[in-house]
Protein backbone atom coordinates (compact mmCIF):
# COMPACT_ATOMS: atom_id res chain seq x y z
CA UNK A 1 0.00 0.00 0.00
CA UNK A 2 1.31 3.40 -0.98
CA UNK A 3 1.78 5.96 1.79
CA UNK A 4 -0.19 8.51 -0.21
CA UNK A 5 -2.63 7.64 -2.94
CA UNK A 6 -4.49 10.40 -4.71
CA UNK A 7 -7.08 9.29 -7.20
CA UNK A 8 -9.32 11.16 -9.60
CA UNK A 9 -9.07 14.39 -7.64
CA UNK A 10 -11.19 17.31 -8.82
CA UNK A 11 -10.98 20.79 -7.34
CA UNK A 12 -12.61 23.93 -8.63
CA UNK A 13 -12.54 27.62 -7.84
CA UNK A 14 -16.13 28.59 -8.52
CA UNK A 15 -16.82 27.54 -12.10
CA UNK A 16 -13.19 27.02 -13.01
CA UNK A 17 -11.78 23.53 -12.61
CA UNK A 18 -8.29 23.87 -11.13
CA UNK A 19 -7.61 20.14 -10.87
CA UNK A 20 -9.13 17.71 -13.34
CA UNK A 21 -8.93 14.10 -12.35
CA UNK A 22 -5.47 14.21 -10.85
CA UNK A 23 -4.09 10.88 -9.71
CA UNK A 24 -0.68 10.07 -8.31
CA UNK A 25 0.93 8.12 -5.53
CA UNK A 26 3.90 8.18 -3.24
CA UNK A 27 5.53 5.17 -1.63
CA UNK A 28 6.89 5.37 1.89
CA UNK A 29 10.40 6.86 2.01
CA UNK A 30 10.18 8.33 -1.49
CA UNK A 31 10.68 11.83 -2.76
CA UNK A 32 8.00 12.51 -5.36
CA UNK A 33 7.90 15.78 -7.22
CA UNK A 34 5.12 17.59 -9.00
CA UNK A 35 6.49 19.82 -11.70
CA UNK A 36 4.75 22.16 -14.07
CA UNK A 37 4.34 25.77 -15.06
CA UNK A 38 2.76 28.50 -13.01
CA UNK A 39 -0.95 27.87 -12.61
CA UNK A 40 -0.71 24.19 -13.51
CA UNK A 41 -2.32 23.24 -10.19
CA UNK A 42 0.70 22.28 -8.09
CA UNK A 43 -0.09 24.47 -5.09
CA UNK A 44 -3.78 23.69 -5.45
CA UNK A 45 -2.90 20.02 -5.10
CA UNK A 46 -0.88 20.56 -1.91
CA UNK A 47 -3.53 22.81 -0.38
CA UNK A 48 -6.21 20.24 -1.10
CA UNK A 49 -4.06 17.53 0.47
CA UNK A 50 -3.65 19.79 3.52
CA UNK A 51 -7.40 20.35 3.76
CA UNK A 52 -7.27 24.08 3.03
CA UNK A 53 -9.22 23.54 -0.20
CA UNK A 54 -12.18 21.27 -0.66
CA UNK A 55 -12.13 18.63 -3.35
CA UNK A 56 -15.32 18.30 -5.37
CA UNK A 57 -14.57 14.66 -6.20
CA UNK A 58 -11.92 12.02 -5.79
CA UNK A 59 -10.05 10.54 -2.90
CA UNK A 60 -6.88 11.16 -0.91
CA UNK A 61 -5.72 8.12 0.99
CA UNK A 62 -2.93 8.53 3.51
CA UNK A 63 -1.82 5.28 5.14
CA UNK A 64 -5.03 3.88 3.72
CA UNK A 65 -7.19 6.46 5.50
CA UNK A 66 -9.43 8.84 3.55
CA UNK A 67 -8.35 12.43 4.23
CA UNK A 68 -10.94 14.40 2.27
CA UNK A 69 -13.29 16.27 4.57
CA UNK A 70 -10.85 16.45 7.45
CA UNK A 71 -9.83 19.76 9.01
CA UNK A 72 -6.35 21.07 8.17
CA UNK A 73 -5.18 20.89 11.78
CA UNK A 74 -6.28 17.24 12.00
CA UNK A 75 -4.49 16.41 8.77
CA UNK A 76 -1.30 18.02 10.07
CA UNK A 77 -1.65 16.13 13.34
CA UNK A 78 -1.93 12.88 11.38
CA UNK A 79 1.52 13.50 9.90
CA UNK A 80 0.83 15.26 6.60
CA UNK A 81 2.71 18.49 7.17
CA UNK A 82 3.05 21.30 4.65
CA UNK A 83 5.83 23.86 4.31
CA UNK A 84 3.82 26.54 2.52
CA UNK A 85 4.86 28.63 -0.42
CA UNK A 86 6.66 31.80 0.60
CA UNK A 87 7.66 30.15 3.94
CA UNK A 88 4.95 31.96 5.96
CA UNK A 89 7.07 32.24 9.06
CA UNK A 90 5.20 34.21 11.69
CA UNK A 91 7.00 37.52 11.37
CA UNK A 92 6.15 38.96 14.78
CA UNK A 93 7.10 35.82 16.72
CA UNK A 94 10.60 34.91 17.74
CA UNK A 95 12.47 32.13 15.96
CA UNK A 96 12.00 29.86 18.99
CA UNK A 97 8.27 30.53 19.13
CA UNK A 98 7.93 29.79 15.42
CA UNK A 99 9.66 26.46 15.90
CA UNK A 100 7.34 25.40 18.70
CA UNK A 101 4.16 26.82 17.16
CA UNK A 102 3.15 23.45 15.71
CA UNK A 103 5.00 21.14 18.09
CA UNK A 104 1.84 20.25 20.02
CA UNK A 105 0.91 17.79 17.24
CA UNK A 106 3.97 15.60 17.84
CA UNK A 107 2.97 12.09 18.75
CA UNK A 108 6.31 10.94 20.19
CA UNK A 109 6.78 13.67 22.82
CA UNK A 110 10.39 14.23 21.73
CA UNK A 111 9.98 17.98 21.28
CA UNK A 112 13.12 18.97 23.15
CA UNK A 113 15.34 16.49 21.31
CA UNK A 114 14.03 17.64 17.95
CA UNK A 115 14.52 21.29 18.87
CA UNK A 116 18.10 20.61 19.90
CA UNK A 117 18.70 18.73 16.65
CA UNK A 118 17.31 21.61 14.59
CA UNK A 119 19.46 24.16 16.40
CA UNK A 120 22.49 21.94 15.86
CA UNK A 121 21.73 21.55 12.15
CA UNK A 122 20.93 25.26 11.65
CA UNK A 123 23.31 27.24 13.87
CA UNK A 124 21.97 30.49 12.40
CA UNK A 125 18.58 29.76 13.92
CA UNK A 126 20.24 29.00 17.23
CA UNK A 127 22.08 32.33 17.21
CA UNK A 128 18.87 34.14 16.44
CA UNK A 129 16.39 32.22 18.54
CA UNK A 130 15.12 35.28 20.39
CA UNK A 131 14.93 37.47 17.29
CA UNK A 132 11.70 38.14 15.45
CA UNK A 133 11.37 35.79 12.47
CA UNK A 134 10.48 38.71 10.21
CA UNK A 135 14.04 39.98 10.57
CA UNK A 136 15.62 36.82 9.12
CA UNK A 137 16.92 36.63 5.55
CA UNK A 138 14.99 34.65 2.95
CA UNK A 139 17.31 31.66 3.27
CA UNK A 140 17.08 31.69 7.06
CA UNK A 141 13.30 31.93 6.87
CA UNK A 142 13.25 28.84 4.66
CA UNK A 143 15.37 26.96 7.22
CA UNK A 144 12.96 28.13 9.91
CA UNK A 145 9.93 26.99 7.91
CA UNK A 146 11.50 23.56 7.39
CA UNK A 147 12.54 23.31 11.03
CA UNK A 148 9.07 24.30 12.14
CA UNK A 149 7.58 21.52 10.01
CA UNK A 150 10.08 18.94 11.35
CA UNK A 151 9.02 19.89 14.87
CA UNK A 152 5.60 18.52 13.94
CA UNK A 153 6.97 15.01 13.35
CA UNK A 154 5.85 14.64 9.73
CA UNK A 155 5.42 11.27 8.08
CA UNK A 156 4.92 13.06 4.79
CA UNK A 157 6.46 16.48 4.28
CA UNK A 158 4.85 18.53 1.52
CA UNK A 159 7.04 21.36 0.33
CA UNK A 160 5.70 24.13 -1.89
CA UNK A 161 8.42 25.83 -3.93
CA UNK A 162 11.11 25.72 -1.24
CA UNK A 163 13.72 27.22 -3.56
CA UNK A 164 11.59 30.13 -4.67
CA UNK A 165 13.28 33.51 -4.45
CA UNK A 166 16.55 32.15 -3.08
CA UNK A 167 20.04 32.82 -4.43
CA UNK A 168 21.61 29.85 -6.31
CA UNK A 169 23.93 28.97 -3.43
CA UNK A 170 20.98 28.80 -1.03
CA UNK A 171 18.99 26.72 -3.50
CA UNK A 172 21.75 24.10 -3.29
CA UNK A 173 21.46 24.24 0.50
CA UNK A 174 17.72 23.69 0.34
CA UNK A 175 18.09 20.60 -1.84
CA UNK A 176 20.83 19.26 0.43
CA UNK A 177 18.44 19.61 3.36
CA UNK A 178 15.70 17.82 1.44
CA UNK A 179 18.13 14.95 0.85
CA UNK A 180 18.92 14.85 4.58
CA UNK A 181 15.25 14.75 5.49
CA UNK A 182 14.77 11.84 3.11
CA UNK A 183 17.71 10.08 4.81
CA UNK A 184 15.74 10.26 8.05
CA UNK A 185 13.01 8.21 6.41
CA UNK A 186 10.53 11.05 6.02
CA UNK A 187 8.64 10.90 2.71
CA UNK A 188 8.55 14.10 0.70
CA UNK A 189 6.12 15.52 -1.82
CA UNK A 190 7.97 18.33 -3.54
CA UNK A 191 6.37 21.01 -5.67
CA UNK A 192 8.94 22.90 -7.69
CA UNK A 193 9.30 25.15 -10.67
CA UNK A 194 13.00 24.37 -10.60
CA UNK A 195 12.36 21.09 -12.41
CA UNK A 196 15.99 20.18 -13.04
CA UNK A 197 16.91 20.29 -9.36
CA UNK A 198 13.69 18.59 -8.37
CA UNK A 199 14.21 15.69 -10.78
CA UNK A 200 17.78 15.30 -9.59
CA UNK A 201 16.55 14.46 -6.11
CA UNK A 202 13.20 12.78 -6.80
CA UNK A 203 12.48 9.07 -7.08
CA UNK A 204 9.45 9.71 -9.20
CA UNK A 205 7.84 12.72 -10.85
CA UNK A 206 4.51 13.85 -12.23
CA UNK A 207 4.09 16.67 -14.73
CA UNK A 208 1.02 18.84 -14.28
CA UNK A 209 -0.41 20.96 -17.03
CA UNK A 210 -3.59 23.00 -16.67
CA UNK A 211 -4.84 20.86 -13.83
CA UNK A 212 -4.06 17.48 -15.35
CA UNK A 213 -1.25 14.98 -15.05
CA UNK A 214 0.25 14.88 -18.55
CA UNK A 215 3.34 12.80 -17.90
CA UNK A 216 4.93 10.74 -15.19
CA UNK A 217 7.99 8.61 -14.68
CA UNK A 218 11.25 8.26 -12.87
CA UNK A 219 13.54 11.24 -12.97
CA UNK A 220 15.68 9.47 -15.57
CA UNK A 221 12.71 8.74 -17.82
CA UNK A 222 11.42 12.29 -17.72
CA UNK A 223 14.87 13.76 -18.22
CA UNK A 224 15.09 11.82 -21.48
CA UNK A 225 11.65 12.83 -22.69
CA UNK A 226 12.20 15.51 -25.37
CA UNK A 227 8.81 17.17 -24.78
CA UNK A 228 9.49 17.50 -21.04
CA UNK A 229 13.01 18.65 -21.73
CA UNK A 230 11.77 21.41 -24.01
CA UNK A 231 8.91 22.54 -21.80
CA UNK A 232 10.37 22.38 -18.31
CA UNK A 233 14.09 21.85 -18.45
CA UNK A 234 14.93 24.10 -21.41
CA UNK B 1 -14.44 73.03 39.03
CA UNK B 2 -12.50 70.28 40.71
CA UNK B 3 -8.78 70.42 40.96
CA UNK B 4 -6.60 69.16 38.14
CA UNK B 5 -5.47 66.23 40.25
CA UNK B 6 -9.09 65.31 40.92
CA UNK B 7 -9.74 65.23 37.18
CA UNK B 8 -6.76 62.95 36.67
CA UNK B 9 -8.10 60.52 39.26
CA UNK B 10 -11.51 60.52 37.60
CA UNK B 11 -10.06 60.10 34.13
CA UNK B 12 -7.85 57.20 35.17
CA UNK B 13 -10.67 55.12 36.63
CA UNK B 14 -12.97 55.83 33.69
CA UNK B 15 -10.07 55.06 31.37
CA UNK B 16 -9.58 51.68 33.04
CA UNK B 17 -13.16 50.75 32.16
CA UNK B 18 -12.85 52.05 28.61
CA UNK B 19 -9.61 50.13 28.14
CA UNK B 20 -11.08 46.87 29.38
CA UNK B 21 -13.98 47.33 27.03
CA UNK B 22 -11.84 48.36 24.06
CA UNK B 23 -9.59 45.32 24.57
CA UNK B 24 -12.52 43.14 23.60
CA UNK B 25 -12.90 44.95 20.29
CA UNK B 26 -9.16 44.74 19.71
CA UNK B 27 -8.89 41.01 20.50
CA UNK B 28 -11.65 40.04 18.10
CA UNK B 29 -10.45 42.42 15.42
CA UNK B 30 -6.90 41.14 15.58
CA UNK B 31 -8.05 37.55 15.07
CA UNK B 32 -10.93 37.99 12.61
CA UNK B 33 -10.16 41.32 11.00
CA UNK B 34 -13.78 42.25 11.70
CA UNK B 35 -15.22 44.67 14.23
CA UNK B 36 -17.65 42.99 16.58
CA UNK B 37 -20.22 45.76 16.99
CA UNK B 38 -22.22 43.58 19.36
CA UNK B 39 -19.45 43.97 21.93
CA UNK B 40 -21.42 46.83 23.51
CA UNK B 41 -24.26 44.36 24.12
CA UNK B 42 -21.75 42.04 25.83
CA UNK B 43 -20.78 45.00 28.03
CA UNK B 44 -24.43 45.47 28.93
CA UNK B 45 -24.75 41.75 29.66
CA UNK B 46 -22.02 42.01 32.29
CA UNK B 47 -23.84 44.84 34.06
CA UNK B 48 -27.24 43.17 33.66
CA UNK B 49 -26.22 39.77 35.02
CA UNK B 50 -24.26 41.41 37.84
CA UNK B 51 -27.27 43.46 38.84
CA UNK B 52 -29.59 40.48 38.55
CA UNK B 53 -27.42 38.39 40.86
CA UNK B 54 -26.93 41.12 43.41
CA UNK B 55 -30.36 42.71 43.43
CA UNK B 56 -32.71 39.79 42.75
CA UNK B 57 -30.75 36.72 43.82
CA UNK B 58 -29.01 38.45 46.75
CA UNK B 59 -25.56 37.18 45.94
CA UNK B 60 -22.50 38.92 47.32
CA UNK B 61 -20.49 40.88 44.79
CA UNK B 62 -17.51 38.55 44.90
CA UNK B 63 -19.73 35.79 43.57
CA UNK B 64 -21.78 37.99 41.24
CA UNK B 65 -18.79 39.59 39.54
CA UNK B 66 -17.10 36.45 38.17
CA UNK B 67 -20.46 34.97 37.20
CA UNK B 68 -21.39 38.16 35.34
CA UNK B 69 -18.08 38.04 33.48
CA UNK B 70 -18.56 34.39 32.54
CA UNK B 71 -22.14 35.05 31.39
CA UNK B 72 -20.85 37.87 29.19
CA UNK B 73 -18.16 35.51 27.91
CA UNK B 74 -20.80 32.99 26.86
CA UNK B 75 -22.93 35.64 25.16
CA UNK B 76 -19.79 36.63 23.29
CA UNK B 77 -19.20 33.00 22.21
CA UNK B 78 -22.81 32.85 21.07
CA UNK B 79 -22.11 35.84 18.83
CA UNK B 80 -19.30 33.92 17.18
CA UNK B 81 -21.57 30.95 16.50
CA UNK B 82 -24.63 32.92 15.40
CA UNK B 83 -23.43 36.21 13.93
CA UNK B 84 -19.96 35.45 12.58
CA UNK B 85 -19.18 31.79 11.91
CA UNK B 86 -22.09 31.00 9.55
CA UNK B 87 -21.25 34.02 7.42
CA UNK B 88 -17.51 33.35 7.48
CA UNK B 89 -18.04 29.76 6.37
CA UNK B 90 -20.03 30.96 3.39
CA UNK B 91 -17.20 33.32 2.52
CA UNK B 92 -19.32 36.42 3.22
CA UNK B 93 -17.70 39.83 3.02
CA UNK B 94 -16.45 41.38 6.24
CA UNK B 95 -19.01 44.13 5.81
CA UNK B 96 -21.87 41.65 6.10
CA UNK B 97 -20.32 40.20 9.26
CA UNK B 98 -20.19 43.74 10.65
CA UNK B 99 -23.87 44.29 9.82
CA UNK B 100 -24.72 40.91 11.29
CA UNK B 101 -23.05 41.94 14.55
CA UNK B 102 -25.10 45.15 14.64
CA UNK B 103 -28.24 43.05 14.26
CA UNK B 104 -27.13 40.76 17.07
CA UNK B 105 -26.51 43.80 19.30
CA UNK B 106 -30.03 45.11 18.71
CA UNK B 107 -31.47 41.68 19.44
CA UNK B 108 -29.59 41.31 22.72
CA UNK B 109 -30.55 44.82 23.85
CA UNK B 110 -34.20 44.09 23.01
CA UNK B 111 -34.08 40.85 24.98
CA UNK B 112 -32.66 42.78 27.92
CA UNK B 113 -35.50 45.29 27.59
CA UNK B 114 -38.00 42.44 27.75
CA UNK B 115 -36.30 41.11 30.88
CA UNK B 116 -36.02 44.52 32.56
CA UNK B 117 -39.78 45.14 32.47
CA UNK B 118 -40.89 42.30 34.77
CA UNK B 119 -37.74 42.43 36.89
CA UNK B 120 -37.50 46.13 37.60
CA UNK B 121 -40.72 47.53 36.14
CA UNK B 122 -39.08 49.66 33.50
CA UNK B 123 -35.83 50.10 31.72
CA UNK B 124 -33.82 51.45 34.58
CA UNK B 125 -32.50 49.72 37.65
CA UNK B 126 -30.02 50.52 40.39
CA UNK B 127 -27.35 48.71 42.28
CA UNK B 128 -28.18 48.90 45.99
CA UNK B 129 -26.56 51.76 47.86
CA UNK B 130 -23.62 50.74 50.01
CA UNK B 131 -22.88 47.62 47.98
CA UNK B 132 -19.39 48.93 47.54
CA UNK B 133 -17.88 51.32 50.07
CA UNK B 134 -19.02 54.77 48.96
CA UNK B 135 -17.50 56.91 51.67
CA UNK B 136 -14.92 58.99 49.78
CA UNK B 137 -11.36 59.07 50.95
CA UNK B 138 -10.58 62.75 51.34
CA UNK B 139 -7.06 64.02 51.04
CA UNK B 140 -7.39 67.64 52.16
CA UNK B 141 -3.86 68.69 51.35
CA UNK B 142 -4.41 67.86 47.69
CA UNK B 143 -8.13 68.71 47.79
CA UNK B 144 -8.77 65.20 46.53
CA UNK B 145 -11.88 63.06 46.99
CA UNK B 146 -11.45 59.49 45.92
CA UNK B 147 -14.41 57.15 45.96
CA UNK B 148 -13.07 53.69 46.87
CA UNK B 149 -14.84 51.98 43.96
CA UNK B 150 -12.70 53.98 41.58
CA UNK B 151 -9.54 52.58 43.15
CA UNK B 152 -11.00 49.08 43.11
CA UNK B 153 -11.77 49.45 39.42
CA UNK B 154 -8.26 50.47 38.65
CA UNK B 155 -6.82 47.50 40.51
CA UNK B 156 -9.21 45.01 38.92
CA UNK B 157 -8.67 46.43 35.45
CA UNK B 158 -4.90 46.31 35.80
CA UNK B 159 -5.02 42.75 37.10
CA UNK B 160 -7.15 41.65 34.14
CA UNK B 161 -4.90 43.42 31.65
CA UNK B 162 -1.77 41.85 33.11
CA UNK B 163 -3.44 38.44 33.06
CA UNK B 164 -4.38 38.95 29.42
CA UNK B 165 -0.87 40.02 28.46
CA UNK B 166 0.52 36.97 30.21
CA UNK B 167 -1.93 34.69 28.45
CA UNK B 168 -1.23 36.11 25.02
CA UNK B 169 2.53 36.40 25.27
CA UNK B 170 3.53 33.52 27.53
CA UNK B 171 1.17 30.58 27.10
CA UNK B 172 0.63 27.94 24.42
CA UNK B 173 -2.89 29.14 23.73
CA UNK B 174 -1.66 32.73 23.45
CA UNK B 175 0.96 31.57 20.96
CA UNK B 176 -1.82 29.92 18.97
CA UNK B 177 -3.90 33.10 19.09
CA UNK B 178 -0.95 35.07 17.73
CA UNK B 179 -0.42 32.49 14.99
CA UNK B 180 -4.08 32.74 13.95
CA UNK B 181 -3.89 36.54 14.05
CA UNK B 182 -0.88 36.39 11.74
CA UNK B 183 -2.55 34.14 9.19
CA UNK B 184 -5.27 31.58 9.80
CA UNK B 185 -4.21 29.32 6.92
CA UNK B 186 -0.65 29.16 8.21
CA UNK B 187 -1.98 28.48 11.70
CA UNK B 188 -4.16 25.64 10.41
CA UNK B 189 -1.14 24.09 8.66
CA UNK B 190 0.64 24.22 12.02
CA UNK B 191 -2.00 21.92 13.44
CA UNK B 192 -3.84 24.70 15.25
CA UNK B 193 -7.60 24.34 15.56
CA UNK B 194 -8.51 27.78 14.24
CA UNK B 195 -12.19 27.47 15.12
CA UNK B 196 -11.34 26.78 18.75
CA UNK B 197 -9.03 29.78 18.87
CA UNK B 198 -11.88 31.95 17.58
CA UNK B 199 -14.20 30.69 20.30
CA UNK B 200 -11.61 31.29 22.98
CA UNK B 201 -10.94 34.79 21.68
CA UNK B 202 -14.62 35.67 21.81
CA UNK B 203 -14.80 34.26 25.32
CA UNK B 204 -11.85 36.37 26.51
CA UNK B 205 -13.29 39.46 24.83
CA UNK B 206 -16.59 38.73 26.57
CA UNK B 207 -14.96 38.31 29.99
CA UNK B 208 -13.24 41.67 29.67
CA UNK B 209 -16.29 43.41 28.17
CA UNK B 210 -18.52 41.95 30.87
CA UNK B 211 -16.13 43.10 33.59
CA UNK B 212 -16.10 46.57 32.07
CA UNK B 213 -19.91 46.66 32.01
CA UNK B 214 -20.23 45.53 35.61
CA UNK B 215 -17.64 48.05 36.83
CA UNK B 216 -19.35 50.80 34.85
CA UNK B 217 -22.64 49.89 36.52
CA UNK B 218 -20.99 49.94 39.94
CA UNK B 219 -19.50 53.39 39.39
CA UNK B 220 -22.69 55.03 38.17
CA UNK B 221 -24.95 52.63 40.11
CA UNK B 222 -27.66 52.61 37.47
CA UNK B 223 -28.05 50.03 34.75
CA UNK B 224 -30.24 50.16 31.66
CA UNK B 225 -30.47 47.90 28.61
CA UNK B 226 -28.84 50.74 26.71
CA UNK B 227 -25.66 51.34 28.72
CA UNK B 228 -23.70 49.70 25.93
CA UNK B 229 -24.51 52.73 23.80
CA UNK B 230 -22.56 54.92 26.24
CA UNK B 231 -19.36 53.11 25.45
CA UNK B 232 -19.82 51.69 21.95
CA UNK B 233 -18.40 54.69 20.13
CA UNK B 234 -15.94 55.46 22.88
CA UNK B 235 -14.49 51.97 22.60
CA UNK B 236 -14.25 52.18 18.83
CA UNK B 237 -12.55 55.53 19.13
CA UNK B 238 -10.10 54.04 21.60
CA UNK B 239 -9.04 51.23 19.28
CA UNK B 240 -8.87 53.42 16.20
CA UNK B 241 -6.81 55.90 18.18
CA UNK B 242 -4.54 53.17 19.49
CA UNK B 243 -4.31 51.21 16.24
CA UNK B 244 -6.82 48.52 15.30
CA UNK B 245 -6.04 45.11 16.68
CA UNK B 246 -3.28 46.28 18.99
CA UNK B 247 -3.62 45.35 22.65
CA UNK B 248 -1.39 48.15 23.87
CA UNK B 249 -3.18 50.50 21.50
CA UNK B 250 -6.56 49.65 23.01
CA UNK B 251 -5.17 50.24 26.51
CA UNK B 252 -3.65 53.61 25.73
CA UNK B 253 -6.61 54.58 23.56
CA UNK B 254 -9.05 53.86 26.39
CA UNK B 255 -7.19 56.04 28.88
CA UNK B 256 -6.69 58.77 26.29
CA UNK B 257 -10.37 58.98 25.40
CA UNK B 258 -11.32 59.05 29.10
CA UNK B 259 -8.83 61.83 29.75
CA UNK B 260 -10.07 63.91 26.82
CA UNK B 261 -13.69 63.45 27.88
CA UNK B 262 -13.03 64.25 31.52
CA UNK B 263 -11.06 67.39 30.81
CA UNK B 264 -13.39 68.66 28.14
CA UNK B 265 -16.29 68.27 30.57
CA UNK B 266 -14.32 70.13 33.21
CA UNK B 267 -13.49 72.94 30.82
CA UNK B 268 -16.45 73.22 28.49
CA UNK B 269 -19.30 71.25 30.00
CA UNK B 270 -20.60 67.85 29.09
CA UNK B 271 -22.26 68.97 25.84
CA UNK B 272 -18.97 69.00 24.04
CA UNK B 273 -17.27 65.90 25.40
CA UNK B 274 -17.87 63.71 22.38
CA UNK B 275 -17.31 66.51 19.90
CA UNK B 276 -13.87 67.04 21.39
CA UNK B 277 -13.07 63.32 21.36
CA UNK B 278 -14.05 62.89 17.74
CA UNK B 279 -12.39 66.14 16.69
CA UNK B 280 -9.11 64.93 18.13
CA UNK B 281 -9.60 61.51 16.59
CA UNK B 282 -10.05 63.15 13.21
CA UNK B 283 -6.90 65.23 13.57
CA UNK B 284 -4.89 62.24 14.76
CA UNK B 285 -6.02 60.08 11.89
CA UNK B 286 -5.03 62.75 9.39
CA UNK B 287 -1.54 62.71 10.82
CA UNK B 288 -1.28 59.00 11.58
CA UNK B 289 -3.89 56.90 9.78
CA UNK B 290 -2.68 53.63 11.32
CA UNK B 291 -3.32 54.91 14.86
CA UNK B 292 -0.78 55.36 17.62
CA UNK B 293 0.30 51.72 17.82
CA UNK B 294 -0.81 50.66 14.39
CA UNK B 295 2.61 49.44 13.37
CA UNK B 296 3.78 47.61 16.41
CA UNK B 297 2.94 44.18 15.02
CA UNK B 298 4.46 42.44 18.00
CA UNK B 299 1.60 43.51 20.23
CA UNK B 300 -1.08 42.08 18.00
CA UNK B 301 -2.86 39.07 19.28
Amino acid sequence: MALLEVSDLWVSYGMIAALRSVSFKLEEGQVVTLIGANGAGKSTTLNTLSGLLRASAGSIRFNGVEMIGRRPDRIAAMGMVQVPEGRQVIANMSVAENLTAGAHVRRDGRTDEELAAIYARFPRLNERRTQKAGLLSGGEQQMLAVGRALMMQPTLLMMDEPSMGLAPLLVKDVFRIIAEIKERGISILLVEQNARQALAIADYAYVLERGKVVAEGTAAELSNNPAILAAYLG
Amino acid sequence: MDSFLQQVVNAVSLGAIYSLFALGYALVFSILGVLNLAHSAVFMTGAFVGLLLVDKLHQPLWIAAPLAMIAAGFVSILLEFVAFRPLRQRGAARMSQLISSIGAALLIVNLAQLAFKPLWGGTEAYFPQGLVPDQPIVIEALSLRIVPIRMIILVIALALVIALQYLVMRTRIGQQMRAVAFNQRTAALLGINVGRVYVLTFFLAGLLGGAAGLLYGLVFLNVTPFIGDDVALVGLTAIVLGGLGSINGALVGGFLVAAIQTFSIAIGGSNYKNAVVFGLLFVLLLARPQGLFGQSESTRA
